[in-house]
């Protein structure tokens, strides 16, 4: 095979450096920054600092709080990625199946992607509002004296449940662009050879639905650690108390709010490496497994 | 960015008379929404109406946090604004970063306006002051907690209005014979921690309140008066004397506003709120109770809210242009003006005194009373508080003590806890200051 090349060794790197440009300035020369913040502690306005080495840190993983919240992390985007992914092929395999009114059905199941995560949040005061929520009202002819803001776990619940309803749109848009993309041929050979539709979707449907599901994780990852954010916000409206929150809202708490600029960029940093780590795991060891056609 | 509107506006004047006289622009930017926003905007054209040098133009930053913030980030990007409006949470951050703001009482002084502390309320006269008693702040939206009662939900239970906690104890099983939740709080630093302190003249904080410096500054909260009053408000919560509904401020209040609640700590502030809002009973307003077996009589308390820093790195003409704003800002008409439509207190007395010639307490009662509350005996430690990282501070408070209200941890556990984060956040702050 004949490999096309640039005759010049410059076009090529001109060519590239609108994007490169971008990625230093909003990526390297920030993420730089954080990481020189993190061994200062630093008065916001930039008059004075003071070197502290591995302090910030040091303190993190000495405060109990902060653990609790990097569980409560780890609690919340393995639910939330598993949940909405779950429901979202759930949704896509059975809508997949209809064949009267099945735009009407797609549409309205695609209908809350439109919906923006602090709007999301607002709307899950509403609906869990402590004294006349329609849901918490629900739950409470089951016995469930639900309280958000006050109960961590009713907070959590809350949180954890508008997330994935506004994540299930865009898994099931594809998924079912996934599904639709199966040849009708191996669908109908695996007809003959298998009767049960649920062993068929375990066997064929499945495999060739990973390509799909290992990018849908990856998104629906960086979606539970970063994009929740908004929904958080508006459920917590700045107060945290004792209620559950994430790292990332924990950045916001101490560096924008708190002005504490070196504790914040050192758990940014943490950040990142936990984003860098899981990104390596899940390519090496997840896409391994996954055979593009 | 707010340069780019001024611009083209100065450039259009310049070219429309080259005789008229170039006005000295200035910048306000503050966190005030809604219906304050609209007062803060009538304060700016009333300014900009009364005289023709200097025009000021206030810009909503959004809340108290992100203006604070956007004013850091342009202040390191050299486009800091004239005026800045910072709540009392953030007021150690930007008092220990001297030289980004000049004192307001030099910065009158110098120009010219004069300045004397006693013409302020007492209970405003040096929150947001240094060591010496020099304000650098500019008291601005000044409110104070007081307590709230439901006149309809007294009357059924036939009782009065409690002045102490102990009168509460008394009176609480009959509002909730009566079907009422006795007293909800709405901010648990503020009112029980805060405040508390001031009401009964305990010190809470090493170094003077923390007012002598950030060095050195321990916060003291693991106390028994503070153990003995957490421990009462455990009693009453779950003998339904007391109701508590989180850290939201709302989500407290609105128990009142519904007239579930016969009583709410609240701020003075909420006054013109709860007036807007038409309630479907009478309210009135009376001091923050005290314990009598701590302190026979109550001490003031001190202003919460925001105050307006005037920023530095600016040209003399708009430093004088900053004096004559607050100048304008403190005469009694307005002061008056913004208490009346607002309901946080007027900041002099000589606006008291005009509100009070005009009969504005004779047709709202309520409207006196934090004004009142901040003019009771002053002690030791009512001035207030000056602590670094104290939004993070309030974030363990909030956490802690609705832990041990929720019954998560006992009393002892929490203040101790609170004692050695606020201590290690304090540490920090003070090392952030050093160079």
């Amino acid at each position: 095979m004949k490999r096309a090349a640039f005759d010049q060794k410059w076009f090529p790197v001109l060519l590239l450096l609108p994007q490169l440009s971008i990625i230093c300035l909003f990526f390297y020369w920030p993420a730089w920054q954080a990481l020189r913040s993190s061994f200062y502690l630093e008065d916001p306005f930039g008059f004075g600092s003071t070197f502290v080495g591995f302090e910030n840190y040091l303190r993190l993983f000495r405060s109990g709080e902060y653990m609790q919240t990097a569980w409560f992390t780890l609690v919340f985007s393995l639910s939330v990625t598993f949940l909405s992914l779950a429901i979202a092929l759930l949704l896509a395999v059975k809508a997949d199946g209809v064949l009267r009114g099945a735009k009407t059905y797609r549409t309205l199941l695609m209908w809350v992607y439109a919906v923006a995560p602090p709007v999301a949040g607002f709307l899950a005061l509403i609906l869990f509002n402590q004294r006349w929520g329609p849901l918490t009202e629900f739950f409470r002819a089951f016995g469930w004296d639900f309280r958000i803001r006050l109960d961590y776990f009713d907070t959590a619940f809350a949180m954890i449940a508008v997330s994935v309803w506004k994540q299930i749109p865009v898994n099931f848009i594809f998924f079912l662009s996934g599904l639709q993309s199966i040849p009708k041929a191996v669908r109908e050979a695996a007809l003959i050879d298998n009767r049960s539709a649920v062993s068929r979707f375990w066997t064929v449907t499945f495999p060739l639905l990973a390509p799909t599901g290992f990018f849908l994780l990856i998104i629906n990852i960086t979606y539970s650690l970063f994009d929740t954010f908004g929904t958080i916000d508006t459920i917590l409206r700045n107060n945290p108390g004792d209620q559950p929150i994430t790292l990332t809202y924990q950045v916001y708490l101490d560096g924008f709010r708190g002005q504490d600029i070196g504790g914040s960029s050192a758990q940014s940093v943490v950040l990142m490496v936990v984003v860098l780590a899981l990104t390596i795991v899940q390519f090496r060891m997840v896409e391994r497994r996954i055979h593009y056609t | 960015m707010q340069r780019h509107f001024i611009l083209p506006a100065a450039a259009t004047f310049a070219l429309l008379g080259s005789t008229a006289m170039a006005q000295v622009e200035i910048t306000w930017w503050h966190g005030m929404g809604g219906q304050l926003g609209e007062v803060v905007n009538e304060i700016a054209t009333g300014f900009n109406e009364s005289q023709d040098e200097y025009t000021i133009t206030p810009v909503f930053r959004g809340s108290y946090e992100e203006t604070l913030t956007a004013a850091i980030a342009a202040f390191r990007a050299g486009e800091q604004p004239n005026v800045v409006q910072v709540f009392d949470a953030g007021a150690a951050t930007v008092i220990g970063a001297q030289g980004a703001t000049i004192p307001v009482q030099d910065l009158l002084e110098q120009n010219g306006a004069g300045f004397d502390i006693e013409a302020y309320i007492p209970g405003v006269r040096y929150f947001y002051a240094d060591t010496d008693g020099k304000m650098i702040g500019m008291p601005f939206n000044s409110s104070s907690p007081v307590l709230y009662y439901n006149e309809t939900a007294l009357e059924e239970a036939g009782v009065e209005v409690p002045q102490t906690y102990e009168d509460f104890e008394q009176i609480a099983p009959a509002l909730r014979d009566a079907g009422y939740i006795p007293l909800v709080q709405t901010h648990l630093p503020w009112e029980m921690v805060e405040n508390f302190h001031s009401r009964h003249d305990l010190p809470f904080a090493t170094n003077d309140n923390g007012y002598e410096g950030a060095e050195g500054t321990e916060i003291l909260i693991d106390s028994p008066e503070m153990a003995m009053h957490f421990t009462k408000l455990k009693e009453w919560l779950d003998a339904g004397l007391f109701g508590f509904y989180g850290t939201s401020w709302d989500d407290n209040q609105a128990r009142f506003n519904d007239g579930e609640a016969a009583m709410y700590i609240g701020s003075s502030g909420d006054f013109g709120g709860l007036t807007a809002m038409d309630l479907p009973f009478e309210f009135g307003s009376s001091f923050l109770p005290y314990w009598e077996s701590i302190t026979p009589e109550g001490y003031q308390t001190f202003i919460g809210g925001a105050s307006l820093f005037a920023m530095s790195g600016h040209s003399e003409e708009e430093n004088a242009a900053t004096a004559a704003f607050f100048e304008y800002l403190t005469s009694p008409e307005v002061q008056y003006m913004w208490h009346r439509e607002t309901g946080y207190v007027p900041i002099t007395e000589a606006a008291y005194e005009m509100a009070r010639e005009d009969g504005h307490y004779d047709r709202f009662p309520a409207a006196e009373t934090a004004i009142r509350q901040l003019s009771l005996q002053s002690g030791e430690n009512t001035a207030g508080y000056r602590m670094g990282f104290y939004v993070q501070i309030r974030d363990v408070m909030n956490r802690e003590l609705s832990r041990f209200l929720n019954g998560e941890t006992d009393i002892e556990a929490a203040l101790a806890t609170i004692e050695t984060e606020g201590n290690e956040l304090l540490g920090r702050f003070s090392q952030t200051l050093s160079n």
